[in-house]
């Protein structure tokens, strides 16, 4: 997938090139890519405090939202940042679409391409639906994925990483010496996937706290450490991110009640007075107040969660730029 | 400096080999202070005048002249930077990514502002940048100084403020440095 990766979108690659590009995992990046997305990211904070917040870029281009799962910051989020590109937009959700009538995705793909776009971006419950598109668009479109399962969430963790070299990095994308623990359900978490080959590509040291029976079966392999108690963690870190414990997705019961993991793995008012001085709190939404995350822990000053929100539209802006715009792979 | 000029001139890229000094570090230093009082004297002194150096090669001039215009008129003007590259035309056209974030900290509506960059020649810059200053609000004027104007416009847009005019082959190119300024070619 090496050759999928945009931190080849560099100036003096050649041009002419008719070959698209696309964002599927964090993997695809490696550090360069995403040294070069956080970089480029500054560049459209700016534009977005400007008078007019949007820039021509993408004049003429059309970004497509194809959306399978509901989704509210990251469908609002991508086409806000299209549309500071000025790329027009499309949206598709499957609860209004002929996906009712029994569409496949292959043939909703493939209409929503012979109409002419330039960008896709696919979230789906199963995972490897983005890159099954992008096989089927061949070089035509940028496929970007927006979130496939429990597989990735690649802007997610780019925006994460943003919002962490904000507040604690200055202006240095080296994360060696940080410390973050991502708390709750991993086992169902595309976004924890995705932070943890991103922050540890970063040179971070990840630990992940969860009770066991909401861990993959295997980490083998993962850049991480594992705690089974957040007390044991929490006064350590300089960066704790919490994740949405994911019902929806739980065939059976993981834990024994919610009650009894807000007690043992909920950002509680009184584990958040024992972080360390200058530790931030994050949340990737939608919170579950009073589960994974208390109300007074989501709305103190350590938290950062409507910064991620804000920085993603930025991030998403560099991706598109970087995929559509930039120059490397349009005819 | 001339790095932004190689990519913007086909075949965009190669390493540049000069050919002809044509200003000494003297002769910028002295341009520089001749345009200053042109600055003051054309504006009537320099309330309500900016000056915004486009990247890379107008950021440097535009802090001298900044120093100039304060040694001139005895208050320094309001500076910033401008990366033109996403209002650029030539997207799509050629690899185009933003070199550095932009700085303009003041409110342009209703001042004047004078755009400055090292070397003037097709106007396609110019034309974005005030594209991209127009979303930052409405000056009440917009002004041009260059150092080298190169000729070879292909858009209705002419300098305030030159450095030197200099008569070029389209193929030339001109590098505006810490030694001066050069004129060259392109080797790929």
């Amino acid at each position: 997938m090496t050759d999928a990766s945009v931190a080849q979108a560099s100036p003096g690659t050649g041009h002419g090139h008719a070959e698209h590009r696309h964002l599927l995992s964090v993997q695809d990046l490696g550090r360069s890519g995403i040294e070069e997305i956080l970089r480029l990211t500054d560049t459209f904070v700016e534009v977005s405090s400007r008078a007019i917040p949007k820039a021509p870029a993408l004049r003429g281009k059309t970004v497509v939202s194809l959306f399978y799962e509901d989704s509210t910051r990251t469908r609002l989020s991508f086409e806000t940042a299209a549309k500071r590109l000025s790329a027009d937009t499309m949206t598709f959700s499957v609860g209004t679409s002929s996906v009712k009538k029994g569409e496949s995705v292959r043939d909703t793909v493939e209409t929503i391409d012979a109409m002419g776009i330039d960008a896709v971006v696919v979230r789906h419950g199963s995972a490897g639906v983005p890159w099954q598109v992008a096989q089927w668009l061949g070089g035509r479109v940028s496929v970007i994925n927006g979130g496939d399962g429990w597989h990735e969430h690649p802007t997610q963790a780019l925006l994460d990483c943003y919002t962490i070299r904000e507040h604690l990095g200055g202006n240095d994308t080296d994360f060696t010496g940080l410390r973050i623990a991502i708390v709750g359900d991993i086992k169902h978490s595309r976004v924890a996937r995705s932070d943890v080959l991103a922050y540890s590509a970063l040179g971070a040291e990840v630990t992940l706290v969860a009770p066991p029976t909401l861990l993959p079966p295997s980490l083998v392999g993962w850049p991480v450490r594992v705690s089974h108690d957040l007390d044991d963690v929490l006064g350590e870190v300089d960066v704790v991110g919490l994740l949405r414990m994911q019902q929806e997705r739980m065939g059976e019961a993981l834990v024994p009640s919610l009650r009894e993991y807000t007690h043992r793995y909920g950002l509680t008012a009184g584990r958040l007075g024992r972080l360390a001085d200058k530790a931030i709190v994050m949340h990737p939404g939608p919170m579950n107040r009073g589960v994974e995350i208390s109300a007074e822990a989501a709305t103190s000053a350590r938290s950062v969660i409507l910064d991620q929100v804000r920085n993603g539209v930025a991030v998403r802006m560099a991706v598109l730029y970087l995929l559509v715009g930039s120059g490397v792979s349009l005819t | 400096m001339a790095e932004r000029e190689r990519r913007t001139t086909p075949p965009y890229g190669g390493v540049f080999v000069p050919r002809t000094r044509v200003m000494s570090a003297e002769d910028v230093r002295r341009a520089l202070w001749r345009m200053a009082h042109e600055i003051a004297e054309r504006n009537h002194g320099i309330d309500d005048v900016a000056l915004v150096g486009l990247q890379t090669g107008g950021v440097e001039l535009a802090r001298r002249l900044a120093v100039n215009l304060e040694e001139v008129d005895g208050e320094a003007p309001a500076l910033g930077t401008l990366d033109v590259a996403l209002h650029r035309d030539d997207i799509g056209v050629r690899p185009v990514l933003p070199e550095a974030v932009t700085d303009i900290s003041f409110d342009v509506d209703g001042i004047t502002v004078v755009l400055v960059d090292d070397v003037l020649f097709t106007g396609r810059t110019i034309r974005a940048a005030l594209d991209a200053l127009h979303h930052y609000g409405r000056p009440r004027a917009v002004q041009l100084a260059v150092m080298i104007d190169r000729g070879h416009r292909e858009l209705p847009i002419r300098p305030d403020f030159v450095g030197k005019n200099l008569p070029t082959r389209r193929d030339e190119v001109v590098d505006v440095n810490d030694e001066g300024v050069d004129l060259g070619e392109l080797i790929k």
